[in-house]
């Protein structure tokens, strides 16, 4: 990587390129700081704030577009300037940042419209959109910043308020409890962030991306190596990606449109945004790239068989996320032009995972909040637009010609198997295989909510079709995943090519089978992955769980990773605990206690001195006095100093 | 007969003090021919006018760096800076005296002369109108910090001392409520300073007679005269150390270091507390400014040889202030004795020589003088039918009652303590920053370990709002006015935005940081 990065100063329309963040994080502020007095139209601000962000976007974007050199950068005030070290509280402006900005605010809205029907009967509407606000706020500064601390404080941002939304609903037990594992098991991945931004601190003296980019050459290649391992770690936490996945399926208990959020436009995204925007230093080490492949790809198989297993309707949508974001870090961890791929997978998957979580919601509406796949069936009849957009969702997921998931997903796949050697077979096959997968599992929720005999709880007569205001959206996002797909695959590589180290295209090496072989082979484990699933579960399932084999049972347990969680982590951890805190009690705060007994005691007695008279507080200013000047006189004869 | 020769005076240089003097003697007309019931408004009108109006003249005279006035003021760098800053900090405690919302009639007494705790003291004390002299008070003690912060010649920084702290003196016996207690408080603040000049006076003395006898040069008290002599002079030294050290008394007494800081607790205790807010922002202020321009332009030939003395000071300072603050159980007093540790944080800058030192002790004092000024704020909305509410013990349970206020007090307690994102934070970095520079590691390992032992007071007041259940006699916050909300809300935002982007004023800070000589 030779060229040097550089960015240009904001100019005209871009230099308010600030106001994307200020808006909805205003509005935020607004709907929490009214309280109760916004309760009556606090929703519909929330929806204008993230609907101007998204105009906003559009603009800055044409704008870039006819740029030359299209990165700007917009420096706003100095967050710290100490000594050597300097912090821009700054932004930056990229086609990279754009595609995120148009990504978060497109699909951002129209969950926010979604939401505003969704959440109608909910006492904490106008709390609920003020953390949605907040959400999208940090979620586009974590995108806009233009170094790695301002991309932390969004980073935090995020994850304060996924933990908001997950526990949005804090009098259940189970929802608080699922808060609290995203936030413990973030904090695991944010650790690893922060260490990493030490390390930039401490090796180049400087977080900005420009200065990193250009410095990370020169650094040893072992410090690289731990630099974007602590990165990937990052990343990790907050993608959901193996060994960090357990939080994802459980955010499943916040409120519908906060999942659509999490897995469609925010959140999730970030670990990918994190590792494409540091792309200078991965491409600087080969191990380190064969460690994000080798994540990518061991996580989307994870996803995929256990996926396969659960019966929870947005478990299941939860799972596939942590598949499909698997194949992003295969993408992103494949390099060169790979990167451009998986942004392309993650825009297109943002428009159908959201259509199908909001199309879940719109699902649970019409069947009273049941989330069981087992007790759904044959609602084509009764819900035909849920129906249909869902239909839409599916065929884009699977990555069906000519839905979008096949323009996105197949690149990824095509890539994998261009390594240059052996691990070609591996990668390539895992790829090849969690398609089929994909198609199995998708299929499976697919035939077992929408067809097949009517497997009801007693208590539902006729499931109603959700009102016009959730139903647009859904089909605004159905239409997204028809389309998408093709558009964003044929243009957006080339856009990006004008962001920092995303240009520099690698010579590609001759695939092990050639690009019509591979789309032959994964339109046909797709299309055998799908038949299967149909052909198993189009007379329906049981209603009640069933003895299984080794395998589903493991998967059924989310491949007992909550179980290692518990065994390797959490079980060590509360000894560890424990023995910290015997030692606590009985060395530190012996130690601590005896110090602030000391301080309490000499404060005690020095107040005695404060006696209140006029004639001793003279009188001690006359000692002083006389030991001030006897203290200077000294100093005067050479005796001190 | 010798002629008299009349110094050229430049009159735009000197408008902020001409003006704050000239409102006063105002302000006395007024008491004596404006109606009763308009003189409030009238003289509060006069008194922040007048602070805008020489604030105005103090920035556009931003780019004076000049000698006038004979040698007795010097207005540069620093001088304005200081100025600005002490008008500035004026204008809210002046927001804080004018109010009558929170208290009826307001936070001053009625009728000073009756006896405490009489009947009469009792009538006055339900609610008849205050009185309205202290804002001629005030307007001269602003007057005189102003002047002091400028003087370039210790008899000019003398009469400015006495200028602004008469008018002190008086202001503290002036509250409404526990008469007793006020008068207390000024009769000893005003002893303890007669002394506390006395040894200035004294160190004049000495410094005079030390410049005698320089070749070429008559004696004299300004600073160049003194500069010079302190290389040139053929006198004992023993006259320089003596008298410099008899000075820097009579100035720590001012800025409340130890051991000349036993005065605070009670006279900030008993004096009303928006007084005590202008003492504990604009005094120290207008000490430290002194302080500064004494040992940066007329000492500096003594090649800091001071420094260990002073440093020890310091120490002192902070450990008196910090572990005294630990069992202090009114919040008033524990305010003070926060301050005094403060004031140990300030002279750890003064002791750096360099220009980061200087700028860094500014920018300590515009951020210190707005937090505190706050937290006495919230201090007068404590409060239940018997005036403040100060014992801490009332306070358990504040954040139940009122969240709103508890949160803003937390927050400037946060900032007291120097927690980053606030401007206590950026505050004491610059300071300790500036000595570590300086190689005085030993100061900031005092200062960083005293912090520590003074984070304890803070956050128990913090645990008590929060934490403890409210009882019987916890008292509600009373919803103030325009103008302790002003006071409250630009001191609440000056400590968050200092601490979030303190690069402006620091670098204005940095820009000022160079005395004329």
């Amino acid at each position: 990587m030779e060229e040097t990065v550089q960015y240009a100063g904001a100019t005209g329309l871009l230099g308010s390129v600030w106001l994307l963040v200020a808006i909805p994080l205003v509005s935020a502020a607004i709907l929490l700081l009214l309280g109760r007095r916004a309760d009556r139209w606090g929703h519909w601000l929330g929806v204008a704030a993230i609907g101007a962000a998204f105009v906003l976007g559009l603009a800055f974007f044409f704008q870039l577009r006819g740029l030359e050199n299209k990165s700007v950068e917009l420096s706003l005030w100095d967050f710290i300037a100490v000594g050597d070290l300097r912090v821009d509280f700054g932004l930056l402006f990229d086609p990279l940042a754009a595609v995120f900005v148009l990504l978060i605010t497109g699909v951002g809205f129209l969950i926010h419209l979604y939401a505003v029907e969704y959440m109608a009967h909910d006492a904490g509407r106008r709390r609920f959109f003020a953390y949605f606000n907040l959400f999208v706020a940090a979620m586009l500064l974590l995108v806009l910043g233009n170094n790695y601390v301002m991309l932390y404080f969004g980073w935090e941002g995020v994850g304060l308020a996924s933990y908001l939304l997950i526990s949005f609903w804090y009098e259940r037990p189970s929802a608080a409890t699922a808060g609290k594992k995203a936030f413990l098991m973030n904090r695991v991945g944010d650790a690893g962030l922060a260490i990493g931004i030490f390390i930039m601190f401490a090796t180049l003296g400087t977080t900005q991306y420009d200065e990193v980019f250009n410095g990370v050459g020169a650094l040893a290649g072992p410090t690289v190596l731990v630099l974007g391992l602590l990165l990937l770690l990052g990343a990790t936490g907050k993608s959901g990606q193996f060994p960090l996945q357990a939080w994802l399926p459980d955010a499943m208990e916040g409120p519908t449109p906060v999942s659509a959020l999490i897995h469609a436009a925010t959140m999730v995204t970030a670990g990918v945004y994190l590792i494409a925007r540091s792309n200078p230093i991965f491409s600087a080490n080969s191990t380190l790239q064969l460690v994000v492949v080798s994540v990518g790809a061991l996580t989307l198989l994870i996803g995929c068989i256990i996926g396969a297993a659960k019966d929870d309707i947005k478990r299941v949508l939860a799972w596939s996320t942590v598949s499909q974001i698997g194949y992003m870090f295969l993408g992103v961890g494949l390099g060169g032009g790979a990167y451009a791929l998986a942004i392309v997978h993650l825009l297109a998957h943002g428009f159908f995972k959201a259509n199908m979580f909001l199309g879940a919601g719109s699902v649970m509406h019409g069947m009273k909040d049941q989330v069981d796949i087992r007790r759904f069936g044959g609602l084509s009849k009764y819900m035909k637009i849920t129906w249909l957009t869902f239909m839409m969702g599916w065929l884009a997921i699977i990555g069906m010609f000519p839905f979008s998931g096949f323009f996105s997903k197949e690149p990824i796949i095509v890539a994998a198997f261009e390594r240059a050697d052996w691990t070609a077979w591996l990668f390539g096959g895992a790829a090849l295989l969690g398609a089929g997968l994909t198609a199995f599992y998708m299929t499976r929720l697919f035939v077992l909510t929408f067809h097949g005999p009517k497997r009801w709880t007693e208590d539902i007569e006729q499931p109603h079709e959700s009102p016009a205001l959730m139903t647009i959206p859904l089909v605004l996002l159905a239409v997204g995943s028809v389309g998408a797909g093709f558009l964003l695959a044929t243009s957006v590589p080339d856009w990006l090519t004008a962001t920092a180290g995303l240009g520099a295209h690698e010579e590609a090496h001759e695939a092990v089978l050639s690009h019509a072989v591979i789309t032959v082979l994964s339109l046909l484990v797709t299309v055998l992955g799908a038949g299967l699933a149909w052909f198993l579960f189009r007379a329906g399932t049981a209603t009640a769980p069933q003895p299984a084999g080794v395998l589903v049972t493991a998967a059924r347990r989310n491949l007992y990773t909550d179980a290692v969680n518990e065994a390797v982590f959490e079980k060590p951890g509360i000894f560890l605990t424990r023995a910290l805190v015997f030692l606590d009690n009985r060395g530190v705060d012996g130690l601590v206690n005896g110090l602030a007994a000391a301080v309490g005691g000499g404060s005690g007695r020095l107040r005695r001195l404060q006696t209140g008279f006029v004639r001793s507080y003279a009188t001690s200013i006359l000692a002083g006095a006389l030991l001030v000047m006897a203290a200077f006189l000294a100093v005067q004869a050479g005796w001190l100093a | 007969m010798t002629e008299l020769k009349l110094p050229s005076l430049n009159y735009a240089a000197l408008a902020p003090i001409m003006i704050m003097l000239g409102v006063a003697l105002l302000g006395v007309l007024v008491e004596a021919f404006v109606p009763r019931r308009l003189r409030h408004v009238v003289q509060l009108t006069l008194a922040l006018l007048a602070v805008l109006a020489a604030l105005t003249m103090v920035v556009l005279n931003a780019d004076d760096r000049i000698i006038t006035a004979g040698q007795a003021l010097a207005v540069d760098g620093p001088t304005l800076f200081l100025q600005g800053a002490i008008l500035v900090l004026a204008a809210m405690a002046l927001l804080l005296i004018g109010d009558r919302s929170v208290e009826r009639g307001g936070a001053f007494v009625a009728q000073a002369a009756v006896t405490a705790e009489s009947a009469d003291d009792r009538r006055q004390a339900e609610g008849r109108n205050g009185l309205t002299e202290v804002y001629p008070l005030t307007t001269f003690a602003i007057g005189g910090m102003l002047i002091f912060v400028a003087a370039n010649d210790l008899l000019t920084m003398f009469i400015a001392l006495e200028v602004f702290s008469l008018p002190l003196y008086l202001l503290c016996a002036l509250a409404r409520r526990r008469r007793l207690l006020s008068q207390e408080a000024a009769m000893k603040y005003f002893l303890l300073g007669a002394y506390a000049s006395a040894f200035f006076l004294f160190g004049v003395a000495l410094i005079y007679g030390f410049t005698a006898g320089i070749p070429g040069r008559v004696a004299g008290v300004d600073f160049a005269t003194i500069n010079a002599a302190v290389t040139e002079s053929p006198a004992s030294p023993v006259l320089l150390f003596a008298g410099m050290a008899l000075l820097a008394i009579g100035l720590l007494f001012k800025a409340a270091a130890a051991p000349f800081h036993v005065w605070t607790p009670d006279v900030y205790q008993g004096a009303p507390t928006p007084v005590t807010g202008f003492m504990a922002a604009c005094t120290k202020v207008a000490a430290f400014g002194a302080l500064l321009r004494v040992f940066h332009v007329a000492f500096a030939g003594a090649a800091w040889d001071f420094t260990p003395v002073l440093g020890a000071v310091a120490v002192l300072t902070m450990l008196v202030g910090a572990v005294l603050a630990v069992t202090q159980t009114d919040i008033k007093r524990l305010l003070a004795y926060s301050s005094i540790a403060n004031a140990g944080y300030l002279l750890v800058g003064v002791l750096a020589p360099s220009r980061e030192g200087l700028a860094g002790t500014m920018f300590y004092l515009v951020a210190y003088g707005f937090s505190v000024l706050a937290a006495f704020a919230v201090v007068t909305l404590v409060r239940d039918d018997d005036g403040e509410a100060t014992h801490l013990s009332r306070w358990a349970g504040l954040g139940r009652r009122s969240p709103f206020f508890a949160g803003l007090f937390t927050f400037i307690l946060l900032a007291f303590a120097g927690i980053p994102l606030t401007s206590g934070f950026m505050s004491k970095f610059a300071v300790f920053g500036a000595a570590l520079d300086d190689g005085q590691a030993w100061l900031v390992i005092a200062g960083v370990l005293t912090s520590m032992v003074l984070a304890f007071p803070y956050l128990r007041v913090v645990v008590m709002m929060w934490l403890s259940e409210p009882g019987e006699s916890t008292p509600t916050v009373t919803v103030p006015g325009g103008l302790t909300s002003a006071a409250l809300m630009i001191g609440v935002l000056a400590t968050l935005v200092l601490g979030i982007a303190p690069a402006p004023l620091l670098d204005l800070a940095t820009g000022a940081a160079d005395f004329v000589r």
